[in-house]
């Protein structure tokens, strides 16, 4: 008589040798394109998961076991939830993302997890980790700037009032449930937990005032534990913080819904208002009119507006796809180009193919293989441009973009931190059920000086310019870099800072941030 | 302080858009210091009508009022209504009190007031000795004290839960329901509580409201919901395994179900009009039937297709034999599928045949027109007996 029939062929799991895979019950995965997903070891609980295949990632806080897995390329997010919260998240996700609001991609949800004894083991929602991005934890660090912190929050008042437009109700808006991007001098947030939220085809004006008091009592609760923890200056008043997420979103859903009415001059007022509307960075896609009872004015209130005015225009032009500042600073560099250069630029398609081959590309291949995961080609780009602002300030004359690019690909990025995915150290403590990040990866975080390290008058191993002219390009019109970054030393920075830090503390409707 | 009760004036909710109300006139009073329940099937309005109260959804017709104010146009945070979650995070690195009091130094609270306001909600989450250590202390269940302790401090007149258990797992989802039910007593704070699941329902709250449809089917004592559910849906809903509720022909004062005849009481025949053509609905409790010898009058069969033996319980879901099933209409539960309690030292197999009566007094008898209860009499069954009210 020949032995039992095997009922499965045991295979291997990398890296846990001997292990059987789907030793328990075979998992039932909805969502994912992607056969790879049933090679993780759905049948052993999340906490428990092999290092392996383990991304050691900074996140927020959590009220579910999260973990961070490599998976082909990717690093996949994985929360262990019960099964009609994960089927329901997922499905919201993919309907924000088919409202292009921004947000995590859900990939998957697995059910029917079963440990090789047979036991329940919770649902799981696979989401992709957003590359380049940022927890917010990962951004603060023992000397947090507060320039960081105030553009956190903008970036999160923004979110805010597009998931609003949208007419998504988020129920626990806080910075732990969000991402960040580093977009130009600002930064961009993703929304990645939507568990709470809902979406409806409107909402009304106690939603989305509740929902901003969940969010003015989340940040301040996260700002105050980052502050019992020494991770943040004491001196920073988190209640002035939570104001200013009030303030901030108050003035940008004001500006973007809002109902004038004109008397005179009214085509032209109609479209200041949408020349303010896109300066902001959102398109109009449709604006109620109607006439005023007495028939003399018109009263307009913007009905459709969508983000990304600057980066639909440089996708259109270029089809680069980029985050909005990024764009927004891309365009000028653009404008400037095509200005500088009538002759190729005075029809606009042209003329960006001709900055995008010429310029753009150029400058983000000059960046090295090994130095790819440390900034998005966008992120680079703009930080080249800035670099060179500073070259010339201290040159006294235009450094061209080859010249500047080396010095940038010399002399910064090496110093900065990898962010493609941001990887930590202790495997222990991404696993503790309340993590505590910040001591082992906060401080690579922090924003460093980029001029640092940088000798203005030793580039004797950086390319002379090529023989074509550079462009020459108008400074006024580029965007100032934050006044942090200045090259000044000593007394005078630090009364720079002062300077700034005061500024900060204002109402800054007149910063040309632009949300 | 005032009273908190809560009253919903015919208060509707249209959304833009859509002809039917989800909320449609609710009429509805909480008093003071009272657990309310509302449930109902998804879709049904609950969840609406909590969120009108809460000023999340606007009211457009009709008004509501806490106590004696009209908040029907009050901004949410002007409510004194809190809503709470089980779900908070807790701040790793600040100590349970802070946890539990930061949200009242936004609303600028003195200091002493925190703490005093803080060690008293300790007291009642069994959490004093816990207070100036961090969460990591703690266990799953503290968390979860910690987290209505953020909303006790903030002393509202009305807390509001819209299904708060629902992201637990089983185990804890049981033992948090009988927390939150005895704090709400300690409390004695207002408290209007959303779920799906009537059983949760029935084991928390003081009184019930099903809704369905955005309409209110009934109000009531958990022991009033099950004895004299007021309709069909009612009957259907509450109650776990659900009522036996099926159409029959009724002749000489008997429901007919095949060969079998069940009395119906007088007054209730009484009850029954022209429209309903001769039929009644007839339900009954899985445990308001006895098992007798087949010739026992009234009694009729049930084939055994499964049993389920919860220890002390043991049900049989069956079927009533086709050739006697046809006979009769089947308005809930599928065609002619009935649930037996039976004894569990004595149960019978699948495919065995069991032959079942009606207890006397345990029949709920409904108008086959109108769906609405038309016997007059209370039903008690051993399952009442253990229901508040």
């Amino acid at each position: 008589m020949p032995g039992p029939p095997l009922l499965h062929a045991p295979g291997t799991m990398r890296g846990v040798p001997g292990r059987p895979r789907y030793a328990g019950a075979m998992p039932h995965i909805t969502g994912a394109a992607d056969p790879g997903l049933m090679e993780l070891p759905w049948d052993i609980p999340l906490s428990a998961w092999p290092e392996d295949v383990i991304a050691a990632l900074p996140r927020g806080l959590s009220r579910h076991v999260v973990r961070f897995v490599r998976h082909g390329g990717n690093v996949l997010a994985v929360k262990e939830t019960n099964r009609e919260i994960a089927y329901r998240e997922f499905q919201m996700l993919r309907e924000l993302e088919r409202l292009e609001a921004p947000c995590v991609h859900a990939v998957a949800v697995v059910t029917q997890r079963r440990t090789p004894m047979g036991e329940e083991l919770s649902a799981a929602l696979v989401t992709e980790h957003l590359a380049f991005s940022l927890p917010y934890r990962a951004l603060f660090s023992t000397a947090l700037r507060k320039g960081t912190l105030n553009r956190l929050i903008d970036a999160l008042s923004v979110l805010l009032v597009r998931l609003h437009l949208t007419g998504f109700y988020w129920g626990d808006v806080s910075l732990s449930n969000a991402l960040f991007r580093r977009d130009a001098s600002e930064f961009s947030a993703y929304l990645v937990d939507a568990e709470t939220g809902d979406l409806h085809e409107a909402l009304t004006d106690g939603q989305r005032s509740y929902d901003l008091e969940i969010a003015t009592t989340n940040i301040i609760g996260e700002i105050l534990d980052l502050q019992a923890n020494e991770d943040l200056d004491e001196g920073i008043d988190p209640f002035k913080i939570g104001e200013r997420l009030e303030s901030k979103y108050s003035k940008l859903w004001a500006a973007l819904t809002a109902t004038e009415t004109f008397d005179a001059n009214i085509p032209l007022r109609v479209a200041e208002r949408v020349r303010a509307l896109n300066e902001m960075g959102f398109d109009v896609g449709e604006l109620d009119m109607l006439s005023t009872p007495d028939g003399q004015g018109l009263r307009i209130r913007p009905k459709v507006v969508d983000a990304g005015f600057h980066s639909r225009r440089l996708m259109r032009l270029t089809g680069l796809d980029v985050q909005e500042n990024q764009a927004r600073r891309l365009l000028n560099d653009l404008d400037e180009f095509r200005l500088v250069h009538p002759e190729i630029g005075e029809d606009e398609a042209f003329g960006a193919h001709a900055w995008l081959t010429s310029i753009f590309e150029p400058t983000v291949r000059a960046v090295p293989r090994e130095l790819r995961g440390k900034l998005e080609p966008a992120q680079v780009f703009h930080e080249v441009l800035d670099h060179r602002w500073y070259l010339a300030e201290s040159a006294g004359e235009d450094v061209p973009m080859p010249v500047a690019t080396a010095s940038y690909v010399k002399n910064v990025l090496p110093l900065r931190p990898d962010e493609r995915a941001v990887l930590g150290r202790s495997l222990a403590e991404m696993t503790a059920e309340l993590p505590a990040l910040t001591d082992e990866v906060g401080t690579e975080f922090e924003a460093r000086d980029p001029f640092e390290n940088d000798n203005t008058y030793a580039w004797g191993e950086v390319p002379v310019p090529e023989t074509s002219e550079p462009p020459q390009v108008r400074r006024q019109s580029t965007r100032i870099p934050a006044p942090e970054r200045s090259p000044l030393t000593g007394q005078v920075a630090a009364q720079a800072q002062a300077r700034a830090t005061a500024e900060d503390d204002e109402d800054d409707a007149s910063e040309e941030s632009g949300f | 302080m005032a009273m908190a009760t809560v009253t919903y004036d015919k208060a509707s909710r249209i959304y833009p858009g859509t002809e039917r109300p989800a909320v449609d006139s609710l009429d509805l009073e909480i008093s003071d210091g009272e657990f309310l329940v509302l449930v109902g099937p998804s879709g049904c309005g609950k969840s609406t009508s909590l969120r009108m109260l809460a000023g999340l959804e606007d009211v457009d017709k009709g008004a509501i009022f806490v106590g004696d104010r009209d908040v029907t146009h009050v901004q949410p945070k002007d409510r004194d209504i809190a809503m709470v979650f089980q779900s908070y995070a807790l701040y790793p690195h600040m100590t349970v009190a802070d946890n539990m009091g930061f949200a009242l130094k936004i609303a600028k609270v003195d200091k002493a007031t925190i703490r005093e306001r803080v060690e008293a909600a300790a007291k009642i989450l069994d959490l004093t000795e816990y207070l100036d250590r961090k969460p990591k202390a703690l266990s799953g269940g503290q968390r979860q004290r910690v987290a209505m302790g953020r909303a006790i401090v903030r002393q509202p007149q009305v807390f509001l839960m819209d299904e708060p258990l629902s992201n637990l797992d089983a185990k804890l989802r049981v033992q948090t329901r009988t927390q939150i039910a005895a704090l709400q007593r300690r409390l004695g704070t207002t408290t209007v509580y959303v779920t799906h699941d009537q059983v949760e329902a029935l084991t928390m709250g003081d009184r019930i409201a099903v809704l369905k449809d955005g309409v209110l089917q009934q109000v009531g004592t958990p022991r009033e919901m099950y004895d004299t559910p007021q309709n069909v849906f009612v009957a259907g809903f509450i109650g776990s395994p659900a009522m036996n509720l099926s159409t029959f022909r009724v002749e000489d004062g008997y429901a007919l179900i095949g060969d079998s005849k069940i009395q119906l009481r007088r007054d209730t025949v009484a009850n029954m009009t022209e429209a309903d053509g001769g039929d009644v609905i007839l339900g009954f409790r899985p445990e308001s039937l006895d098992r007798v010898a087949p010739n026992t009058p009234g009694a009729f069969p049930v084939e055994v297709n499964v049993v389920e033996e919860l220890g002390s319980d043991a049900f049989v879901y069956g079927t009533i034999p086709t050739p006697l099933a046809t006979a009769s209409k089947n308005v809930v539960g599928g065609s002619g599928d009935g649930i037996v309690r039976v004894d569990p030292r004595d149960v019978p197999a699948k495919g065995d045949t069991i032959w079942v009566t009606i207890r006397e007094g345990e029949q709920h008898v409904f108008s086959s027109a109108t769906q609405e209860r038309i016997s007059t009499h209370v039903v008690k069954t051993d399952a009442s007996r253990s229901l508040a009210g």
